[in-house]
């Protein structure tokens, strides 16, 4: 669990103090992954910086697992959080399995636990350990050199990620590849995320809460589905945009709007499919009814337009 | 042909000049690696620093050597070393730091900030920072340094025959008192060939110790 209570950066600069981050308070539940959303010079970065003491907080606590951070010197705190950062900064010097290593050399892991572990994370994250592990940075794509920076930030196992727009810097395509495989990790290993986006495609697809900023201040701390139905305010709603009902069809699973028995014919959507499957269908084929089957294709219930105008409604 | 006569007529000579102009070019660079280094790493810190002490390297650099010479005679007569080895070495060693110390500089700052801020967020101190990741990038560009030190001692070392520190400038400066060609050309022809051969060795050492999988510098 984070926890930042009243955290708050103030910059001397040459026309005064300018105070990039005023009185942020919000916690991140154990295992959830949260995103810290706004337009750029909105104080994101520095929230997230504050975290792992990269920036020295004016004002304010961060918490991490009941722990004040304050009480940690801030090298040994680093070396309990995962960073991944969007130039994703691996040292050109070391190779693929030297720069997943480097957390564990500086906790003096042994080499073959260091080894064995780079060559884990790599499979997980599908790139194959016998190809990559001996190349240098120079030697990848940008998405490969992605993941090893993910890889590098997940290597001593910390129970905190941090992330500053770590897709940011991947091609559109490789990026949903990229999300996909992060997300597929993060059910496993459900790691405390913190997130810093710009994208609100991005966000809604992630997190399992969002936080806006502006100029520095929180303006809502929220899940998707609720920042999305109900923008706080004017500067919310303006930045989910006005499309922001078909945004949520994305985070809405069949499963909570399919009722029981009905039709059993006609095109069919699987329980663990999202609402913009059912939007498609309903448009595609003119039917105001869909069935719902199982992995074998039996049919489990049917998904009907009132369902899915009511569970849009609810919020 | 007379030349040629006296090199092959000269070589035990030749070869113990030759020894000494190494060992006073040597002992100048290495103190001066020891020195314009941390130096180098020192005023990345403090951008006046950094403003004051390449300035006070490019003063030293403007002094022709046989002032510096000058100036070092009447100071080291005090400790009865006026002439000769410790003259030498020290000016060496002075001209030799402004190429050293600004190439230090200049790699480190001109390191990638993203490097710098995934060391420190991953928890490296500012020692294993500097060990890991930033001396081992830099080197290719201090070996650079080393290089263009070195060269210009060899150099500066040919003068120091003026004031009595042996070495192969001591066949330039007979070779001209007694205006003998054979000399003269003896001299210039090893220096070259030191200059030559000792640039081609270190950029040999800059090659060998840039990181792997870096372009190299």
């Amino acid at each position: 669990m984070i926890r930042l209570d009243a955290l708050t950066k103030v910059f001397a600069t040459g026309h005064g103090d300018v105070a990039s981050v005023s009185g942020v308070t919000l916690e991140v539940p154990a295992g959830a992954m949260c995103v810290l959303l706004g337009p750029s010079g909105c104080g994101k970065t520095t929230t997230l910086r504050m975290i792992n003491r990269l920036v020295t907080p004016t004002s304010g606590k961060v918490h991490i697992g009941g722990r004040d951070t304050d009480t940690v010197d801030p090298v040994e705190l680093r070396r309990t959080i995962g960073y991944v950062i969007q130039q994703i900064g691996l040292f050109p010097n070391m190779t693929v399995a030297q720069n997943i290593g480097v957390v564990p050399k500086l906790l003096n892991w042994d080499a073959a636990r260091t080894r064995k572990r780079a060559e884990e994370l790599l499979s997980m994250l599908a790139m194959e350990p016998a190809e990559f592990m001996d190349r240098y940075p120079g030697e990848l794509s940008g998405g490969q050199a992605q993941r090893v920076g993910v890889a590098r930030a997940l290597a001593a196992d910390p129970p905190v990620l941090l992330m500053d727009e770590p897709f940011g810097a991947v091609d559109p395509v490789n990026r949903e590849v990229i999300q996909d495989e992060f997300l597929r990790m993060q059910k496993s290993l459900r790691k405390t995320v913190l997130f810093v986006s710009h994208d609100i495609d991005e966000a809604v697809k992630m997190a399992d809460c969002i936080a806006i900023f502006r100029a520095g201040r929180l303006e809502q701390f929220a899940p998707p589905d609720e920042l999305l139905a109900k923008p706080a305010n004017e500067f919310v709603a303006s930045f989910v945009g006005r499309d922001r009902t078909l945004k949520r069809l994305r985070r809405i699973a069949v499963s909570e709007v399919v009722r029981p028995g009905g039709a059993n014919s006609g095109p069919t959507v699987r329980a663990s499919d999202d609402l913009r499957r059912v939007a498609t269908l309903f448009l595609e084929h003119g039917v105001d009814t869909l069935t719902c089957v199982d992995e074998q294709g039996t049919p489990v219930g049917t998904v009907t337009r009132d369902a899915v105008a009511a569970r849009l409604g609810e919020r | 042909m007379e030349t040629i006569a006296f090199i092959l007529h000269n070589l035990p000579a030749i070869g113990e000049r030759t020894l000494e102009h190494i060992s006073i070019v040597s002992v100048a660079v290495g103190i001066a690696i020891v020195t314009g280094v941390p130096i180098g790493i020192a005023i990345t810190h403090s951008q006046r620093a950094a403003d004051t002490v390449l300035y006070l390297g490019s003063i030293v650099m403007t002094i022709p050597s046989i002032a510096l010479f000058g100036v070092l005679i009447p100071l080291l007569s005090k400790i009865h070393q006026g002439i000769g080895y410790l003259p030498a070495v020290i000016a060496a060693m002075l001209y030799a730091q402004l190429p050293i110390v600004r190439n230090t500089y200049t790699a480190i700052r001109n390191l990638d900030p993203a490097l710098r801020s995934a060391a420190i967020g991953m928890g490296m101190s500012p020692t294993q920072r500097l060990w890991r990741v930033e001396i081992p990038i830099a080197m290719p560009v201090i070996i650079a340094g080393v290089r263009i030190a070195v060269v210009i001692n060899i150099g500066v070392t040919a003068i120091a025959a003026y004031i009595g520190a042996g070495g192969l400038g001591t066949f330039i400066s007979r070779g001209i008192s007694q205006t003998d060609v054979r000399q003269l050309l003896t001299g210039a022809l090893t220096l070259a060939l030191l200059a030559i051969a000792a640039d081609y060795a270190l950029l040999w050492l800059q090659l060998r110790l840039a990181p792997k999988g870096m372009a190299r510098a």
